[in-house]
């Protein structure tokens, strides 16, 4: 017989490599699965690694993919760690990328270009806030399911844009087409190294919020409440307070994403900007185990995944969606691959009496 | 007009009945599963495929069914045999639904449903009941699939409250140490409630691609997954009230263009929005009125491990 027991033994080394097992026997059952569909699963593989690192330009391509996914994951991470189910991340950037918009048409030309992209961080920033703070409101007082609500405030995000886009904010200059006007170049985050300086944001970020998880007091009492509201309680916590400002920074980073989509990205504010960024950033900052200098590394490996995906849309004719696919098996083998760190299966061995 | 109105809001309700049952069971059990929309669109792609290769309705629903209770299969391994946290893999469920439907459904956009499968699906008059006054004409004058819906439910009714099964999926639920230590196999009652949850999910997907939009459309299911996952609060666990709701929300969904149709000038953008809102609304107000039966399964959304008691 079979037995399953619980060690509490497994070293750092032990639970990263289960964890990279994982995700190579995700990537072979891909294959097999990609096999089955009809295509060569190594020419599908090596083409995505091609169209996301193979040149200068695509590397720079898979990097500015990687921004949104890094500060996206960040602010998801702090939710996560108090156990908090932010799944609204794609709302937050949609209203973010609102707020900075507003800016952009009313305000770019009253201010210098540095004053009128910061006004844009913090409307951003605020906005995103706000909507994570609805339900976080209504989880503190009455608790409230956390996730459906900020999944429904996603939906909610995305038809006010669509109501702007079609309506009030349409560009009277384009010819009837459905747009909002686009941003003069006051509004547009410039470039360091080619790439957008959201880059800089990006790793700043991280620091701070490495820094912030682990040294500050704040950050501290949040890991508390993910572990155990109780503990947290008999320690004196405002729990209220906790869950708030955790909740203020994950929206505020998500609608950060938000401006840096609108401003360097499409210089415009569309339905389409959040790209799925705020769900595949849940996975992101689940692959980094909660930790800020590793969501940098999961981000960058699914920049490669989201470009090198819609590199063979175009060459290999294979839709990008199967990119979705693989996402989605990776997050299968990894919550499977827990168990394997905190219990091992023995033989069950006759006891000697 | 009233009439009308509400035999449509049938329709539109239909998806979300099978989609909320099939959570509500789930849920039962204990298991949390936030697949829903996944599990939807896994079973509306897989209704709509064989439908079209097999041109049988009834292949068609057998597919959705397996696509369904495949994918609650994934989750059930996961969450019940590896204890696997219950929201991230009901997530990384939806995530990998979402684009699983996607693929498989690239060739079919646009592609409309066999005339076989539609005809199958036509309105039929029940006897007697159709000629109830003001009932008769909403509740009875539907499709196949519509009478298999309050058949579930009046199924899943009986079996949850009049049954030796039923209490002790609940006892599962509840107390999974409990009903454990009672000889209840609890780890069996987990995977099979889990399973027939995908399965209905499965089946509400197909109802939206096959019945309500009869065409190919990547995304059909537009969050109507997760709008079943609040409806089960909303009806507090209960099958009866789950069906009032998903009938309830079925309104709230064809309401804009019901509204337009009369004349009356609004956008359709912020009326596509009261859905959601709706089920914020409902959310909040279920939730701050805390009744003790109202409340949730005990043991929800906390794996069960015998050696760990």
């Amino acid at each position: 017989m079979l037995k399953i027991i619980k060690r509490d033994d497994v070293s750092k080394r032990q639970s990263i490599l289960i964890r990279f097992m994982a995700i190579a026997l995700s990537l072979v059952f891909s294959g097999v699965f990609i096999l089955i569909l009809g295509y060569n699963p190594i020419e599908v593989f090596g083409n995505m690694v091609i169209g996301a690192l193979g040149t200068e330009m695509r590397i720079k391509e898979t990097i500015i993919k990687a921004i949104p996914l890094i500060i996206t994951s960040l602010g998801i991470l702090v939710a996560f760690k108090m156990k908090f189910w932010n799944i609204g991340g794609e709302g937050q950037i949609i209203m973010g990328a609102f707020a900075a918009t507003y800016i952009a048409l009313n305000y770019a030309d009253d201010f210098s270009r540095p004053v009128v992209l910061i006004l844009m961080m913090l409307a951003a920033m605020i906005t995103g806030g706000i909507w994570a703070f609805i339900p976080a409101f209504f989880k503190v007082k009455f608790g409230t399911n956390e996730t459906i609500f900020t999944l429904m405030m996603n939906y909610i995000a995305l038809k006010w844009v669509t109501y702007l886009q079609y309506g009030p904010w349409k560009d009277p200059n384009s010819q009837g087409f459905p747009k909002v006007a686009n941003f003069e170049v006051n509004a547009v985050l410039p470039s360091l190294f080619g790439i957008h300086i959201g880059w800089i944001i990006a790793i700043l970020l991280t620091v701070l919020i490495y820094i912030f998880m682990n040294y500050t007091k704040r950050g501290y009492e949040i890991t508390v409440v993910g572990e155990s509201i109780d503990t947290a309680k008999y320690a004196g916590m405002n729990i209220k307070a906790i869950v708030i400002t955790a909740m203020l920074i994950s929206g505020g980073l998500c609608g950060l994403t938000g401006m840096i989509q609108a401003s360097a990205i499409e210089r415009t504010l569309t339905v389409s900007l959040s790209g799925g960024y705020g769900f595949t950033a849940i996975i992101t900052t689940w692959l980094s185990n909660l930790k800020a200098p590793f969501v940098l590394l999961t981000s960058l490996a699914f920049a490669v995944l989201l470009q090198g995906g819609s590199y063979i849309q175009i060459a290999m004719q294979v839709p990008s969606s199967v990119a979705d696919m693989i996402q989605g098996m990776i997050l299968f083998f990894v919550l499977g691959s827990e168990f394997f760190i905190r219990y091992t299966i023995a033989l069950k061995t006759k006891e000697v009496a | 007009m009233w009439t009308a109105f509400l035999f449509a809001a049938i329709i539109a309700g239909t998806p979300l009945l099978f989609a909320t049952l099939g959570e509500l069971i789930t849920e039962k059990s204990g298991n949390l599963n936030l697949g829903v929309e996944g599990m939807m669109l896994m079973g509306a792609i897989m209704g709509f495929s064989v439908g079209i290769w097999t041109g049988s309705p009834v292949m068609a629903m057998v597919g959705a069914i397996l696509a369904g209770a495949g994918g609650a299969l994934i989750f059930a391994v996961l969450t019940v045999s590896l204890r696997a946290n219950q929201v991230v893999t009901g997530l990384a469920l939806t995530i990998f639904g979402t684009g699983f439907a996607s693929f498989m459904g690239k060739d079919y956009v646009g592609m409309v449903t066999p005339p076989a499968i539609k005809s199958f699906f036509h309105a039929v008059e029940l006897p007697f009941l159709s000629d109830i006054p003001y009932l008769g004409p909403i509740l009875f004058k539907h499709d196949v699939f519509v009478y298999f819906g309050y058949v579930s439910i009046l199924v899943a009714s009986i079996y949850l409250y009049k049954t030796r099964r039923g209490l002790n999926l609940r006892a599962v639920g509840e107390n999974a140490a409990a009903a454990d230590a009672s000889g209840i196999p609890v780890t069996l009652y987990k995977y099979i409630h889990i399973i027939v949850g995908g399965a209905l999910c499965g089946l509400g997907g197909a109802y939206l691609s096959l019945v309500t939009i009869p065409v190919w459309q990547e995304g059909v299911t537009s969050g109507r997954g997760w709008i079943a996952v609040a409806l089960v609060i909303f009806a507090s666990w209960n099958p009866t009230k789950a069906m009032l709701g998903a009938f309830l929300f079925g309104g709230l969904d064809i309401l804009g263009f019901r509204l337009q149709s009369q004349g009356i000038p609004v956008s359709q953008y912020l009326i596509d929005m009261l859905p959601y809102v709706a089920t914020v609304v409902v959310l909040i107000l279920s939730t701050k009125n805390n009744k003790k039966e109202n409340r949730p399964p005990q043991d929800l959304g906390v794996p069960y491990f015998r050696e760990e008691r």
